[in-house]
């Protein structure tokens, strides 16, 4: 049991560590190379106030929903996830 | 009709509100056809809309504790993730964001992406975990992991301090847009504003605010998108503004490089001085992103301080603790960004409309370019330079308006660009009543936040353990009562201006709570030493900080203003609280003695979604 609880906690901070260096690049990397960023271009707009504007906070929705659901499947992997109530 | 209960039915409920609400407007677009007054439609829409929640919040009143602290916790994923949204985008957000980005540009948007970002940091590192714990306020968890009443009292301190900060801001808000759509005095609009966000909250504490504020999201979200959406397709006929705007955008940046952007000189700026007061002109790049490596850190560190402080609000953390579970609560932070992201990327785009419009010769709306005399004759130019909203100067004495000599307020970004654009008054009646839902959500969660940690952490867990049930309620709500009533107070003499800015509530709570939050589920070495040095010393050097930075306070202590540290200025000085904070927990943590075996098999507990909550249901 305690085992079993180790090697979950082991891969749940797996899990954090990947989901915050997607969220370290997106909010922060990208944004110390704005200049750089500027001369680039994404759908007419100049790619560092594109990032800022909508695309870091669009990578931010999708980091969101893909690290909870698999977050959810480390759950099962090891029998942690919740009985449904209802 | 509705078979089951009331949560079983909440799509069916909300998507009539919703159609209702659509009716309404569409009667207020006829009314408005038929003669009816631009102000009547203004009283009717705020009117309405505030009718509406205050009927939902007497329809919420609850005697249990559970469902005055969390809803009962059955708030389903997607309408928690709305209820969070609205909880979040406060007035200053609705009517302040695009402005902001209007005249900040790039520079600015380091705060769309600070609070978006953070919520990556709940998700991940806080809001599943204290789901788990069980708690019903977030000291009510720092209490229990470290243990002891001091810890508990620290953290309230935080609490206290970050959320005041915010919530007289949002009574302020609301109190101004209250005025402006009702006609009546600021000082009377406050405390009418503070009746409505006590009705919605105070019969039913979190379950009330939970279904008011979904009730607010809707219509926040239709009152900011269907302007924006109606703009672009005016505008150059871009059905679909967030991924068309790139040609805009560009012409833009060659409209500026054709006028030219003019810092306006010393001189001339108080030539005109009382009549500029709290406007702006343009002075900066839309789109460019500023040189050099100071201009980089300005942008992370106000970002930093932002996403760090998301995750520290006590007004936000607590509406996780509302789901029916953790894998809820993990999906829920997920909804929040997704349900916040629609009007933050709608932002930017607001911004671009309208600088367009107004700067561009080529379209009708343009005003730049042009002679003054004729510009002054506009409709909308006369009506808010009446009300101190717009100024227009001619510095160089050429007759011509240029990009340097217009003025206006961030405000009017939001508020006047349906009627620039030339959009029916129907539009701006309703734009008034998504920033009255917008201020009215935040201030309902920020005055529940307050007065549920002085109820529970400070009355029943410090001063009188054994109260029962029907008391513990009754001191909830007197004491929601008096912290709003002290917010509005505040707001209504006008003292908000003390309070320099919203961004102070982030770094209040990023300096005296985040650490002590997720170490507490993230490292079992961590102490109740450790998180009473901490918390204390985070917030006070935090303070000490700002006191030194900030011109007003350190003017008034050492007569002098200083310069800040490192680039670190007032809106920033989280960095360094929290750094504060996390060195001497982790080093007074290491000098105390280990957890004992208990608090280590609770921080076990919690770090697993299922088996039962530390906290039980009724604590």
């Amino acid at each position: 049991m305690k085992k079993n609880a180790n090697a979950y906690w082991g891969k749940t901070k797996n899990h954090m560590i990947v989901t915050l260096l997607i969220w370290f690049f997106f909010s922060l990397v990208i944004f110390m190379f704005g200049s750089d960023l500027n001369t680039m271009s994404f759908l007419g707009y100049p790619l560092a106030y594109y990032m800022t504007a909508q695309g870091s906070l669009l990578a931010f929705v999708v980091l969101l929903f893909w690290t909870a659901n698999k977050q959810e499947k480390i759950d099962h992997e090891h029998g942690y996830n919740e009985r449904e109530e209802n | 009709m509705f078979k089951g209960g009331f949560i079983n039915n909440l799509p069916k409920i909300y998507g009539l509100y919703t159609g209702g609400f659509a009716i309404f407007i569409i009667l207020m677009a006829i009314a408005e056809q038929m003669g009816m007054s631009a102000k009547s439609i203004g009283v009717m829409f705020v009117g309405f809309t505030v009718l509406i929640y205050a009927l939902i919040g007497y329809l919420s009143r609850t005697v249990q504790v559970d469902a005055y602290y969390v809803a009962g916790r059955q708030v389903p994923t997607v309408f928690n993730g709305m209820a969070t949204a609205a909880d979040w985008m406060s007035g200053a957000s609705f009517v302040a964001l695009a402005g902001g980005v209007y005249f900040g540009g790039y520079t600015y948007m380091a705060f769309l992406v600070g609070w978006t970002g953070g919520y990556v940091l709940v998700a991940s590192l806080l809001a599943p975990y204290l789901r788990k714990f069980g708690c019903y306020t977030v000291p009510d968890f720092i209490g229990t992991r470290y243990g002891g009443n001091l810890v508990r009292a620290c953290s309230v301190f935080v609490l206290f301090i970050a959320s005041f900060t915010y919530v007289t801001a949002q009574i302020n808000a609301t109190g101004t847009i209250a005025s402006r759509a009702l006609g009546i005095d600021f000082e009377l609009a406050v405390w009418v504003g503070l009746i409505s966000i006590l009705i919605c909250s105070m019969l039913g504490g979190m379950r009330a605010v939970t279904w008011t504020q979904v009730a607010q999201y809707i219509v926040l979200i239709v009152a900011y998108l269907l302007p924006v959406f109606w703009i672009g397709s005016k505008v150059g006929g871009n059905f679909f503004p967030h991924l068309m705007l790139g040609d805009e955008v560009a012409r833009i940046g060659d409209l500026e490089q054709q006028f030219g952007l003019v810092k306006n000189s010393a001189a001339d700026m108080a030539s005109v001085k009382d009549s500029v007061k709290g406007l702006k002109y343009i002075s900066g790049a839309h789109s460019e992103v500023p040189d050099g490596g100071m201009a980089v850190w300005k942008y992370i560190s106000l970002a930093i301080c932002m996403m760090v402080g998301t995750a520290s609000l006590p007004h936000i953390l607590m509406r996780y603790f509302t789901t029916p579970s953790v894998k809820a609560a993990r999906k829920s932070v997920a909804w929040s960004l997704f349900f916040i992201f629609l009007l933050y990327s709608s932002a930017p785009m607001l911004a671009t409309l309208s600088k367009l419009s107004l700067i561009d010769p080529n379209l009708a709306t343009g005003i730049i370019g042009k002679s003054i005399s004729e510009v002054q004759a506009l409709e909308w130019v006369q009506r808010w330079s009446e009300v101190k909203q717009v100024f227009i100067a001619d510095f160089n004495g050429d007759g011509i308006l240029q990009l340097n000599e217009f003025f206006m307020r961030g405000d009017i970004v939001v508020l006047a660009t349906p009627e620039i654009a030339g959009l029916p008054f129907v539009i701006s009646g309703l734009v008034f009543a998504g920033g009255m839902a917008a201020a009215m959500s935040t201030a309902d969660g920020l005055v529940l936040a307050i007065s549920n940690a002085l109820s529970h952490d400070i009355y029943y867990k410090i001063i009188d353990p054994k109260a029962d049930t029907a008391k513990r309620l009754i001191v909830a709500r007197v004491l929601l009562v008096l912290i709003g009533a002290a917010g509005a107070y505040i707001a209504s003499f006008r003292l908000t201006s003390i309070l320099g800015s919203v961004a102070w509530a982030f770094d209040f709570a990023m300096s005296g709570l985040f650490f002590p939050l997720v170490l507490g589920v993230w490292w079992k070495r961590a102490t109740r030493e450790g998180a009473i040095a901490g918390i204390m010393a985070g917030i006070l050097s935090g303070l000490a900080y700002l006191l030194y930075v900030y011109p007003k306070f350190s003017i008034a202590i050492w007569g002098v203003a200083h310069e800040p540290w490192l680039g670190i200025d007032h809106l920033r000085f989280g960095m360094i609280g929290a750094p504060v904070c996390l060195v001497v927990m982790v080093v007074v943590s290491l000098m105390t003695k280990e957890p004992d075996a208990a608090t280590q098999r609770m921080v076990d507990e919690t770090r697993i979604p299922s088996g039962k909550a530390v906290l039980g249901k009724q604590h």
